[in-house]
């Protein structure tokens, strides 16, 4: 194992005869208001190589390169391209030095064709007619070196996802980008199309463009990259070459102390059938529908994890079991006993002892502008603890939440901070702590870690076990397959709304999921 | 041929009634187009119509007249650009602002000039915009229908009703066949989209409302110095709300706009025309109940025959680079 090369050595000085980095960032620093978010930032990518940035939510990576991209300008630091100072001030300046990105969310325009999007910002004149077709001939090459084919007057709203990067990368080729930036790129996409765009960017190097690729998913970083740079809160802690360098190694890096990634857990021991569930139609918003005629148990003692590439029924299976969606068709048994109509809302389930911890916790689970204890409370506030008749009581609320934050180690311990100043994880482990306080008997769990640094995520999921182990019966709903290995002893994977498949977690591996994550139905075969 | 003569006298004054509503729809399409919404128009209108008749009557120009009312309501509209761009006010409580302010102050200076309850006086035809006929309106106009429809619908209406047609395709063209018109188009729906291909949001929204301004400018002149000879009060009368209404109605496209704005003119034609008349079997319809005819149709409409009117995905919303 090579030794981690410090940000610093890395940098340097060119020898002679030998081609200047493509990229080199020498001490960015930029604060936003209090938060330093890079610090004395350090950075060296060679041209034509893959390399990667990897590091927790929070640590700086995204800010780094919208500095890069002109996006914001550093508080102090320089950029060197090829070698040459430069600085960037805007977009437009990143997109003359040959700097492409291709950002986490989209910045495509839905209702507008492929090529209107592609020629956005680079029209070739103040008539469409002629750029137009330029741009058309242009993608019509690049569809043919780089394998990138995309219709040119698809709207791209109805477009996969998968496509739609791909007129992402194909706006910043055609402005020329020598240097192609990539946030998150897998985070939307299915193991086979991310195995497709890691094809793309191996013959983008091939043709001798330098590719960042911004990930925390160490396995992306192992495949694809050759070398990767580690960021932890704000700072370039280390540089590696990836064939040098291990996925612990880099998980250590980005914490900075050893995390035990798989947790340790006892044998599940299940009991009798919690909840059962025949045939459920679910339809979204729109009427589409995202549940079709899925049909499982889950016992006693044991976790079910739900797998799938989000977008593919979970989190509308995840809505209508806890009664915030209706269902279109098929039952929810509770017990035995199939739950009527009257008691599918979240208030009556709550009653009968199903929790639930929805997956998006600031939109569903918590009310930001609240206090910590207010939002220690919600879904809660009937009960006579927290007050009689009309008015509350305002201790008997604080001590309550009081309670819950020492139990579930949520820092800083402050009933009175409001919920939005909470990071991430601690807001979670609030949600967690209200649900699981409450003892369920079924706990619907969705996304428990998203967004949450590593050292909370070990807790949460310490305390997710210990639920199973207390005879609790849960569902886990995750789009992170590692969370999905790590805690369930039951899978079934979700693809088009239909359940694909189910195993034994320890009959099972990333491969296998990934085939049902991506449709092939071993049920209909 | 007398059942024809009605139609064509009804259908020639929808035209004159759906003028203001066109330009006005227009201006709104630019501006709603770019994020920005604009539920000032009401108020812009009375303003151009009011600045309108005010330097006409000083000047005795309907050019001078046009200039001044144009000039107003671009300066309301960058100051509700100034608000909604760079200060990402609440461009509603922003939009309600100029409605009252423009509703006070234009009879507040009104009367402050003239003494006349803040109507300006009757100006003469030389300060106004007049029918123009157009070339063998006269002796075409003796051939049956063809001739007639030419004479009376096509012919015989002022240079900005003219005016206003010609800005439909026009609009369309530069909406879909330009630079200017994807980028305008891309803003309403993603600004940051157009933010990191490195172009300006703020430049494109301000072009935006300035185009708003002047069209929104142009239907109030039209209002003071082509369908009346004055300014007075009141006189936009909800035309503004009507064309938002037909904005959405049209789902922010030129030439639906067009063909609502008519229809809406026509309305109000028919309406006009019912009023005493008495139908068979129904016998004489209230007035009231013909003045508000267009406003049912328009809510009926818009509740349940148009579909799902979905706006520009980025309109009211400030843009603010996130973090």
């Amino acid at each position: 194992m090579a030794a981690p090369v410090a940000a610093g050595e890395d940098r340097v000085t060119t020898d002679a005869g030998r081609a200047p980095p493509a990229i080199e960032l020498i001490g960015i620093d930029k604060s936003f208001g209090p938060v330093h978010a890079n610090k004395n930032v350090n950075l060296r990518v060679e041209r034509g190589v893959i390399h990667g940035i990897v590091g927790e939510n929070g640590a700086g990576k995204s800010t780094l390169m919208s500095i890069l991209y002109g996006f914001y300008e550093a508080d102090a630091g320089e950029i060197r391209i090829n070698g040459e100072p430069v600085r960037i001030r805007s977009s437009k300046e990143a997109i003359s030095h040959g700097i492409g990105m291709v950002h986490q969310h989209f910045m495509l325009v839905y209702p507008l064709s492929v090529l209107d999007n592609v020629m956005l910002g680079a029209e070739g004149g103040p008539l469409l007619a002629n750029g137009a077709n330029a741009i058309r001939r242009r993608l019509a090459e690049l569809g043919k070196e780089y394998g990138l084919e995309v219709d040119p007057d698809a709207i791209v709203g109805e477009l996969s996802v998968g496509l739609q990067q791909r007129v992402e990368i194909l706006k910043a080729l055609v402005r020329g980008a020598e240097i192609l930036v990539l946030d998150e790129p897998t985070a939307v996409l299915t193991p086979a199309e991310a195995d497709q765009l890691f094809e793309m960017l191996r013959v983008l190097k091939s043709e001798n463009k330098t590719i960042i690729f911004i990930t925390h998913k160490l396995r992306e970083i192992m495949s694809l990259t050759d070398r990767v740079s580690v960021m932890r809160r704000g700072e370039m802690v280390a540089t590696f070459d990836t064939a040098r360098t291990s996925p612990p190694e880099l998980a250590d890096a980005m914490v900075g102390r050893k995390v035990i990634l798989k947790i340790d857990k006892s044998e599940a021991h299940p009991g009798r059938v919690a909840l059962e569930v025949r045939n459920l139609v679910v339809r979204d918003d729109r009427d589409v529908v995202r549940v079709n005629g899925v049909s499982f148990v889950l016992r006693e003692g044991e976790i079910l994890g739900v797998a799938g590439v989000a977008g593919n029924g979970q989190s509308e299976l995840l809505e209508a079991l806890a009664g915030i969606r209706p269902l279109s068709a098929g039952e929810i048994l509770v017990d035995g006993e199939p739950l009527p109509p009257a008691e599918h809302n979240p208030h009556a389930e709550r009653l009968i002892g199903i929790g639930h911890v929805p997956e998006d916790r600031h939109r569903v689970g918590l009310v930001m502008p609240f206090e910590a204890c207010e939002s220690a409370m919600l879904g809660f506030h009937y009960e006579t603890v927290y007050g009689r008749g009309l008015l509350y009581d305002r201790k008997a609320i604080i001590d309550d939440a009081e309670h819950k934050m020492e139990a579930f180690d949520v820092r800083p311990r402050a009933p009175l901070l409001k919920t939005a100043n909470f990071s991430g994880g601690n807001q979670q482990k609030l949600v967690l702590a209200r649900e699981i306080e409450r003892n369920p008997k079924i706990m619907l769990v969705g996304q428990p870690t998203r967004g949450v640094d590593i050292g909370a995520i070990e807790f949460i999921h310490k305390r997710i076990v210990a639920q199973r182990d207390a005879g609790k019966a849960l569902l886990l709903v995750s789009v992170e397959l590692d969370e999905i290995f790590a805690l369930s002893d039951r899978i079934i994977v979700l693809c088009g709304g239909r359940i694909t498949g189910e195993r034994r977690a320890e009959d099972t591996n990333a491969q296998d999921l990934g085939l049902l994550m991506a449709g092939v139905d071993e049920r209909a075969a | 041929m007398e059942l024809f003569d009605t139609f064509i006298q009804i259908f020639g004054s929808g035209i004159r009634l759906g003028v203001p509503l066109i330009l006005a729809c227009l201006a709104g399409l630019w501006s709603e187009r770019s994020g920005v919404v604009d539920i000032g128009l009401e108020g812009k209108m009375l303003t151009g119509a009011f600045a309108g008749a005010a330097f006409a009557t000083f000047t005795g120009s309907a050019w001078i007249g046009l200039l001044a009312g144009v000039t107003a309501t671009v300066v309301a509209s960058l100051i509700h650009g100034y608000a909604s761009i760079d200060q990402r006010a609440n461009q509603i409580v922003s939009g309600t602002a100029i409605n009252m302010v423009a509703d006070g102050l234009t009879a507040l200076i009104g009367n402050a000039i003239w003494s006349q309850g803040g109507r300006t006086p009757q100006l003469s035809d030389t300060a106004l915009f007049n029918a123009i006929t157009l070339p063998f309106a006269e002796s075409f106009g003796a051939v049956p229908i063809v001739g007639s429809i030419y004479r009376h619908l096509i012919s015989g209406h002022d240079i900005v009703t003219y005016a206003a047609f010609a800005l439909v395709p026009l609009t369309y063209w530069a909406l879909y066949s330009t630079r200017f018109g994807l980028r305008l188009r891309a803003v309403g729906e993603n600004p940051a989209a157009v933010d990191t291909a490195g172009i300006s949001v703020r430049g494109l929204r301000y072009s935006a409302v300035i185009i708003c301004g002047v069209l929104v400018g142009l239907s109030g002149v039209y209002l003071s110095l082509a369908q009346a000879a004055f300014f007075q009060p009141h006189m936009s009368a909800g035309k503004g709300f009507i064309a938002l209404a037909a904005l959405v109605f049209a789902k922010w496209r030129p030439w639906p706009a067009l063909a609502t704005c008519l229809l809406f003119g026509f309305l109000d034609a028919l309406a006009t025309r019912l009023q005493g008349v008495e139908l068979p079997a129904i016998g004489a319809i209230p007035v009231q109940a013909i003045q508000s005819l267009p406003y049912i149709l328009t809510v009926v409409l818009l509740a349940g025959f148009i579909g799902k009117a979905i706006p520009p995905r980025a309109s009211g919303i400030p843009y603010v680079k996130e973090r």
